[in-house]
């Protein structure tokens, strides 16, 4: 069978292939260029932005756990001015969809950002409410359902583009945040961020990571990730972008099959700088084998 | 650019009880290596999934040579490679020793090594036409030492005194009487911080080859970086990466 049907929709935007990658994990791409055709990935998700730069947090800020990773980088970034100039630019030589990733340490923040991406040729936007590195906004956000749908409101006010709102797997029910965003107006959710961790240095006596604690990603937390995109995809009727250790094409059909629409590649990049385009290359030859026309007839299967 | 390559080890010898010797040719890395540059090495095993950073040795035609020291699993798995065994690396990483630079523009150069930041330091001497003192700090069992070219005068200082001068590399420098015009160093940070304090007083341009946890290993992250006295171009902020950005470093530029 040939000519299986690879695209979604999201918001009204169409994508290529479901195949996107998790903030923070691939800069604008560019240091991914040498190894993905990012004209091949349905979305480019860029590392978060903020109203201004921000330092982030001391090093050491990340550390190999079993099949995972902690990190502590606190959203360092250089600001919206920058990106604007710089990233947009380099991306815009690319035929993807451009997803810029948000952050604020207040709603006025955030809605800063939104503003200066108004009329930009970017999108999509997703917002970060679920970083565990950092003391203010982040995650002060995504942990509290009232305060989530406040930043929804206030950034879909804002914005002409579609919002995707980033949510915390650091909840008690994840269907009641997807739930609460949804309900404030969120065109979509993305999930799972990172789940906070620890790791001790028993020689040094001391915490490994500077921030003493990190967001845990990698293969470590697919199960996890996998069990909340399927509660959080059949808690809302917006369409929900998976997440969180998807380093293999299997892994990927598994989280459509949970109900996502399409998915984040983040820490597996790391592992392998091209595995993106192995995982666009094996969900279409899963398809093939299978026979089945088109990815969108196994959204939410189960 | 970097390069993503499945290689075949050709060799990997034990030079001490924890330095190892790792030699693979590649298609594309070696060609552009320069000194001061890393290679990431991967590991075969999924659980372990960021790649070691691990500082080139010596480049030789196709050949790249990686000596390190195994402090983890990871560089264990490595420490147990044999010839035919592959692996994927990337690299060259990194802006490494700029040598046409150092070679125009000083007279004579002191290259300073301790311990695991030995090996830059072979193909950095290599690759200079100018006057050239090494000086290498052990604990105590040597290792490199008799690596480098015959046209470069090796000091060496050890913690127990076993060879050469009991000590470290600044012991060794004093009792050389070694005045150079330039200074490249990579080592733990307490020597960096005692070589800084010597080119300071001295106004002796010096350049670090810099270390940190590394994740992603090619610029991405931002897992790495160090602290810089003016607003880095790339970050906008007082952080410079150190796996793309440097890891060589002017000291006049990093905050240790």
């Amino acid at each position: 069978m040939s000519g299986v049907d690879l695209s979604v929709e999201i918001a009204g935007v169409k994508w290529k292939n479901p195949v996107t990658v998790a903030s923070g994990t691939f800069g604008s791409g560019m240091e991914f260029a040498d190894f993905a055709d990012l004209n091949r990935l349905g979305a480019v998700t860029t590392k978060g932005v903020a109203s201004k730069p921000w330092k982030g947090n001391d090093t050491i800020r990340v550390v190999e756990t079993a099949s995972g990773m902690l990190n502590a980088i606190g959203l360092q970034n250089p600001g919206i001015e920058t990106f604007i100039e710089r990233d947009i630019p380099f991306l815009n030589k690319y035929d993807t969809v451009k997803i810029v990733n948000v952050v604020g340490k207040t709603v006025e923040e955030y809605v800063d950002v939104v503003r200066a991406l108004n009329g930009q040729p970017v999108d999509m936007l997703e917002i970060n409410i679920s970083c565990p590195n950092v003391k203010e906004g982040g995650i002060a956000f995504g942990q509290d359902p009232k305060a989530a749908a406040e930043v929804t409101k206030a950034v879909k006010e804002a914005s002409e583009k579609p919002v995707i709102m980033k949510l915390s797997p650091n909840v008690t029910s994840i269907a009641d945040m997807a739930k609460a965003v949804e309900e404030a107006g969120a065109d979509a959710v993305s999930l799972i961020n990172t789940l906070t961790g620890m790791k001790i240095d028993i020689n040094r006596r001391a915490f490994v990571l500077a921030n003493k604690t990190g967001g845990l990603s990698g293969p470590a937390i697919k199960p996890v990730a996998l069990r909340m995109v399927y509660e959080a995809a059949h808690a809302v009727n917006i369409p929900v972008i998976g997440m969180g250790g998807i380093a293999s094409a299997s892994d990927a059909i598994e989280f459509i099959m949970a109900g996502a629409t399409a998915v984040s590649v983040g820490t597996a990049n790391f592992n392998n700088p091209e595995v993106t385009m192995e995982i666009v290359d094996g969900i279409r030859d899963y398809l093939e084998k299978n026979e089945i026309r088109s990815v969108k007839d196994i959204i939410g299967i189960l | 650019m970097i390069y993503r390559e499945k290689i075949t080890v050709t060799s990997n010898e034990r030079l001490t009880d924890d330095i190892f010797d790792l030699k693979f040719n590649t298609k594309n890395i070696a060609k552009d290596a320069k000194p001061g540059q890393f290679i990431n090495v991967y590991s075969a095993d999924a659980s372990r999934l960021l790649p070691r950073p691990i500082s080139i040795c010596e480049v030789t035609g196709d050949e790249i040579r990686l000596v390190y020291r195994t402090v983890g699993e990871g560089t264990r798995e490595f420490s147990r490679l044999q010839k035919g065994d592959e692996r994927f690396v990337t690299g060259p990483v990194g802006n490494g020793y700029d040598t046409d630079f150092l070679n125009g523009n000083f007279k004579s150069a002191a290259l300073f090594g301790g311990g695991a930041g030995i090996p830059p330091m072979v193909e950095l001497s290599k690759r200079l036409d100018i006057k050239t003192d090494v000086f290498l700090g052990y604990r105590d069992v040597l290792f490199l030492n008799n690596d480098f070219p015959e046209n470069v005068t090796v000091h060496i200082a050890t913690e127990d005194g076993s060879t050469g001068t009991k000590g470290n590399v600044m012991d060794a420098l004093r009792e050389s009487g070694v005045t150079p015009d330039v200074i490249c160093a990579c080592g733990p940070m307490p020597m960096l911080k005692a070589i800084k304090a010597y080119s300071e007083e001295d106004v002796i341009k010096t350049y670090f080859s810099l270390e940190e946890r590394m994740a992603c290993g090619v610029g991405a992250c931002l897992g790495c970086v160090c602290k810089t006295k003016e607003t880095d171009e790339h970050s906008k902020v007082d952080n410079a990466r150190i796996c793309v950005d440097g890891p060589v470093f002017d000291a006049e530029e990093v905050i240790l």
